[in-house]
């Protein structure tokens, strides 16, 4: 108790002296609870096994990972754990060096223990512990703790994904001592090395984090707590942003939210936007028939419009950039150059959907009649699914929506029970790696669900994962995506588009490509 | 073999009576405007093709989200479709949902009344305790089950499953009531009669009994499809009955309007108030149909 | 009575027993489950052997048979399993939000029966006035606006008119009842004026009725004053399917206000619902239907039993 204060009274003289040096107002301020809305609820505490956003905004500010992304330099990568690391020159040895003095919020000491056994959790879990991101450290051989500040990962093969990987939010570091006990406790138990002790989480209503003050960044973090308010509906979301009672939301917004929200707050607010690294996807179940027929695959591509339709749906949906398999924006994704000689990317429609009636009859197949499987979500699918109703309508496909239940949507694409169907894909980072799984052959991808096997996709994939050379790498995911978007057993509709809308308070968030990162809210505070 | 021979001949004076609809007109004036007004919708419904200013699939991404205006009497959506439009459709879906799904649910419920009134003993008791485990789901929570347990089913556009979900619900209800009165009756003695003539079970129970809940059975017809175009609504606006790009009037209150409404106000004003308008026609008549053949029934 | 009263609440079992095995048959014949809805629902690279495990461990690997023999078994000991979804006791999730579902139901059903109680008496006793048709046009009006949108329009009013939505999260109306009902006035208002319809209507029929009934009539020729007659014997008499009408909304209210709790963002019992049938979440749902079903048997109970207090006939039949 005494130490508690004690430690208290330190951080507000902290606050005072900060104060009286530095005028100016960018100078971050201590104290105030920051209030946002999340539009789902995590079912578990546990990192290594989730995969949702809504996990991440409440959970990441109570843990650390190895490394993080530089908040304003994304896609650089900076310690978060680590103090400095090195990588050999053959690129199979990775050394971290951890930051001294790091705790729990038990007070226990954090040390390479913990990381050793964090990634192994990750890598091989036992005990009913459930990892789901096993596949990308495969590469792993073996973890060695030569002191109780470096951990020393030995890889089996060179993978140029090694470093992004090991800053992926979903890492978090546990307490070796207690899964060691239990492998199982994080799913029920919240205890981090991060800026925020957990407090509460009352189930559908809100979750609470408070500052943890013997956190290893000096001054860190600012904001006394955190309050995390579960809003599934949208329009209460956005009701309530508009209200003041959340002063953020980090997943995004439409823009139709954008609008209103600047009409009646006007600069009370700061609008925030970015390409977002979440694709919406058309799969043809390429068991069923026309779908079996490449030319009719192509056909229904270049039915869409896609600079047209992006300008016009960016105005109501989340979603708005033209692009090949990786994220528009990103350095190893194809520039608008390459794109448009892609089929179906070309800026003449007239051209192309006059070509894709000719394919249609080439392939044989008149008054093609789709059931096109779209997932029961008003944002953007909902939308998206709308927008390529009426293209296919232009050629003379007649398209019968079917947006079911999302379990019987996520049965239908994984079981095959389907013929066309509108799929998403959504990573924490730009990855080729990630990304370009939804490409790959079935047997090769859990994430595939065309239910084809294509042996060239699958060679070009491994040549660019082992290729350290980003010049070279970014050749052979051009010839990777020119055989993908020919084939089109897969064919990307358009990118997603992140609108973020924070009161102007919220100061020292940075966006990203990406709802699944800069959440740990370490360097955030409110200006009054 | 039969035991009446002869009927005897009775006659009536019968007082000068008016034609039954004038009769009604006369005595519920309130029933037979909504009356009118449900013919109306009814024919809005079935001619919307030639009624709608605009198709209500064609996207117009010049006009997306208009005010209401001279060419857009109520405004356009998100997507530019013309809301009278797709208002109209809408009126197809709902009376489609509604009517389909009540035909469906009052006459299986009727017909099972019937039967449990006139088998009695162990029959009725089994069939009594299955319609009380329906009755012990709410309406709306039984409905969901049944559309997420069936998934969906188009048929020209609309949704069997959808329609079996809203009828479900609706089946024990009816069916209570429709047993309560086949019981006074199968005490009567002309079905005593009846079967002492040896007529069977199927002859007894459509040609003696039916008749005489036929007036239960129409009242309840009308209050459920108030009921299901409601339910209907409920279950589009959570996203779980009819599908885009179709036009509905509770999708039309769910999705990017939930989005736009503040921006948008007519993308829900006019929708709900097509739904109630429906709904209060329905419900009023239901009444004054009540009013005027059976005042002392229940429903 | 005390025969009737057994014979009554033996009768309460098989329904229950019939409302276990359709909600727990009905679940599983969906296609998928609450594995894929957890792992695949954000397209996160699950392999099947993870899906598996995943399965094993929730015991939905099991024969269906087992399944429902150990749900049984569960509940005879009071043991109602645990979330599928969060891992959690089912009983404490359903706590948590049982309270703010009846505080709803609650208000709205006082809300109503105060209006509905002298605007139905009003339209009998000036039966096919204008006030009698102008309030069956307003309750009939209740019945037809949905509470959803009634709902929406609410909030909508609020945050253009005052710029201020009703509180995000419950606060019990023991710890700070100004922000308690500042929260929940509105959505028991949105589905009070449908209930506020129905039992306004019922009062109005069922006085219609006993105002005919010979005893009635007895005491207008007795001379009563009109009121005494209204107040001491029709009132008295009617009350009882009044009372049954309300009764049965509110035991709809708790789980019925599914679609209201989502325009509001309420935690309670409907948007559980809603979100553990999206999520199969089988364990959660099953506990969920089952305590509304019973929630309801017991309502029909005390009715069943009431009516026979009153009308003896009931008793021996």
């Amino acid at each position: 108790m005494i130490k508690l204060s004690l430690s208290l009274l330190g951080t507000l003289a902290l606050v005072l002296g900060g104060a009286s040096t530095d005028a100016v107002a960018q100078t971050p301020k201590r104290g105030g609870i920051l209030k946002f809305a999340v539009s789902a609820e995590p079912p578990n505490y546990d990192c290594h096994a989730a995969t949702s956003f809504a996990f991440i905004h409440p959970v990441r500010p109570h843990y650390n990972t190895l490394l993080k992304f530089d908040e304003p330099n994304y896609p650089k990568v900076k310690g978060d754990l680590a103090q400095s690391w090195t990588m050999s020159p053959d690129g199979l040895t990775y050394t971290f060096k951890l930051k001294p003095n790091i705790k729990f919020h038990d007070g226990t000491p954090m040390t390479s223990a913990d990381v050793k056994a964090s990634y192994e959790r990750i890598v091989n879990p036992t005990g009913g512990a459930v990892s789901i991101r096993k596949a990308a450290y495969s590469d792993i051989a073996s973890i060695e703790t030569p002191d109780a500040q470096t951990v020393v990962f030995k890889l089996k093969a060179r993978n140029a994904s090694m470093l992004t990987n090991f800053a992926s939010p979903w890492d978090c570091i546990y307490s070796a001592a207690k899964i060691k006990a239990d492998p199982k406790f994080p799913e029920k138990n919240v205890l981090g090395t991060g800026p925020f002790k957990f407090v509460e989480h009352v189930a559908g209503s809100h979750w609470v984090g408070e500052r943890f003050a013997d956190y290893f960044e000096k001054g860190r973090p600012y904001l006394d707590g955190f309050r995390a308010i579960f809003i599934t509906n949208t329009a209460a979301r956005v009701n309530a942003l508009q209200a003041g009672e959340v002063l953020s939301e980090f997943r995004g917004h439409s823009p139709a939210d954008r609008d209103r929200l600047k009409a009646a707050l006007g600069d009370k607010i700061v609008v925030h936007e970015s390409p977002w690294i979440c694709s919406l996807v058309v799969t043809f179940n390429t068991e069923k028939k026309p779908f079996d027929d490449a030319r009719v695959r192509r056909a229904l591509s270049l039915a869409i419009d896609r600079w047209k339709g992006a300008e016009a749906l960016s105005k109501i949906a989340l979603v708005r950039n033209v692009g090949g398999v990786l994220r528009p924006g990103y350095e190893m994704a194809a520039k608008e150059a390459e794109l448009v000689k892609y089929p179906g990317y070309g800026k003449d429609i007239n051209k192309a959907r006059a070509e894709a009636k000719k394919l249609l009859e080439q392939a044989g197949v008149k008054d093609l009649k789709i059931k096109f499987l779209n997932r029961n979500i008003p944002m953007p699918y909902t939308p998206v699914g709308i927008f390529l109703i009426d293209q296919w309508r232009q050629i003379g496909v007649t398209v019968e929506h079917d947006q079911p239940e999302t379990r019987a949507y996520i049965t239908g694409l994984r079981g095959g029970n389907y013929e066309a169907g509108l799929d998403f894909n959504c990573d924490a980072v730009d990855d080729p790696n990630l990304q370009l799984a939804k490409f790959i052959s079935a047997d090769k991808s859990p994430i595939n669900y065309g239910r084809y096997t294509d042996r060239k996709l699958d060679d070009l994939y491994n040549k660019q994962k082992g290729e350290l050379d980003n010049k070279k790498r970014y050749a052979l995911i051009r010839e990777f995506e020119q055989h993908a978007l020919n084939e089109a057993y897969s064919i990307p509709i358009i990118w997603w588009h992140r609108i973020i809308i924070n009161w102007k308070q919220i100061k020292g968030w940075y966006m990203s490509p990406s709802h699944y990162l800069n959440q740990d809210l370490q360097d955030v505070w409110l200006d009054s | 073999m039969s035991i009446i021979t002869a009927t005897p001949e009775i006659t009536y004076k019968v007082p000068r009576r008016r034609h039954p609809a004038m009769q009604f007109v006369a005595t519920q004036p309130l029933g037979a405007a909504s009356l009118v007004f449900i013919v109306m919708l009814f024919l809005a419904g079935v001619f919307a093709d030639f009624v709608v200013p605009y198709d209500p699939l064609t996207l117009d991404y010049e006009a997306m989200l208009a005010a209401p205006s001279a060419e857009h009497w109520l405004g356009t959506d998100a997507f530019g479709r013309d809301v009278f439009s797709r208002i109209i459709f809408g009126a197809r879906t709902a009376l489609a949902v509604g009517l389909l799904s009540s035909f469906l649910g009052s006459t299986i419920g009727a017909a099972i009344g019937v039967a449990s009134a006139h088998f009695g003993g162990r029959v009725d008791l089994a069939i009594q305790g299955f319609m009380d485990v329906l009755l012990s789901f709410p309406i709306i929570v039984l409905a969901l089950a049944v559309v997420a347990m069936l998934g969906k089913r188009l048929v020209g556009g609309i949704d069997v499953n959808l329609i079996l979900a809203i009828a479900i619900p609706m089946m024990p209800r009816v069916e209570r009531v429709v047993r309560s009165s086949a019981l006074a009756i199968r005490e009567m003695a002309y079905i005593d009669a009846a079967r002492a003539a040896g007529y069977g079970n199927m002859r007894i129970i459509f040609r003696h009994m039916a008749p005489n809940v036929v007036a239960p059975y129409l009242i309840m017809f009308t209050a459920f499809m108030a009921q299901a175009i409601l339910l209907e609504a409920s279950l589009s606006f959570l996203g779980l009955g009819v599908t885009e790009p179709t036009a509905a009037w509770g999708l039309m209150l769910s999705g990017t309007s939930q989005e736009f409404y503040s921006q948008a106000p007519w993308m829900i004003i006019f929708p709900g108030v097509a739904i109630s308008l429906a709904v209060f026609s329905f419900n009023l008549f239901g009444d004054s149909l009540r009013d005027y053949l059976d005042p002392r029934l229940k429903v | 009575m005390l025969r009737y009263t057994i014979h009554r609440a033996l009768l309460m079992i098989p329904t229950l027993l019939g409302v276990a095995v359709l909600v727990f048959v009905l679940l599983r014949l969906m296609p998928g489950d609450i594995v894929e809805m957890r792992f695949l629902l954000e397209g996160g690279q699950v392999s099947p052997e993870t899906l598996a495990a995943e399965r094993a461990r929730l015991g939905l690997d099991k024969e269906i048979w087992w399944q429902f023999y150990d749900w049984m078994t569960g509940i005879f000991v009071g043991d109602f399993g645990i979330s599928m979804w969060t891992g959690r006791p089912v009983i404490g999730e359903i706590a948590t939000r049982l309270e703010l579902s009846m505080q709803v139901a609650i208000m709205a059903t006082v809300l109503a029966t105060m209006l509905a109680l002298p605007l139905g008496t009003i339209a009998a006793l000036y039966k096919d006035s204008w006030i009698d048709r102008l309030i069956q046009v307003f309750a009939i009006a209740g019945l037809a606006v949905p509470s959803f949108w009634l709902g929406m329009l609410i909030i909508l009013g609020l945050l253009l008119n005052f710029n201020w939505i009703p509180p995000l999260t419950f606060t019990p109306i023991y710890e700070d009842p100004a922000k308690n009902l500042s929260q929940l006035i509105w959505p028991a208002l949105a589905v009070g004026y449908r209930y506020m319809a129905v039992a306004a209507r019922m009062t109005r029929s069922t006085i219609l009725e006993v105002l005919q009934e010979d005893y009635i009539r007895t005491a207008r020729a007795k001379g009563l004053y009109e009121r005494l007659v209204v107040g001491r014997h029709a009132m008295r008499n009617a009350m009882l399917p009044v009372i049954t009408v309300i009764g049965l909304e509110f035991a709809f209210l708790i789980g019925g206000l599914v679609v209201t709790e989502q325009v509001f963002n309420l935690n309670g019992i409907g948007k559980l619902f809603v979100d553990t049938v999206t999520r199969a979440d089988y364990t959660m749902v099953q506990a969920l239907v089952m305590l509304v079903a019973v929630f309801f048997i017991l309502i029909n109970f005390a009715v069943d039993l009431l009516y026979a207090v009153f009308d003896p006939r009931i008793r021996y039949n």
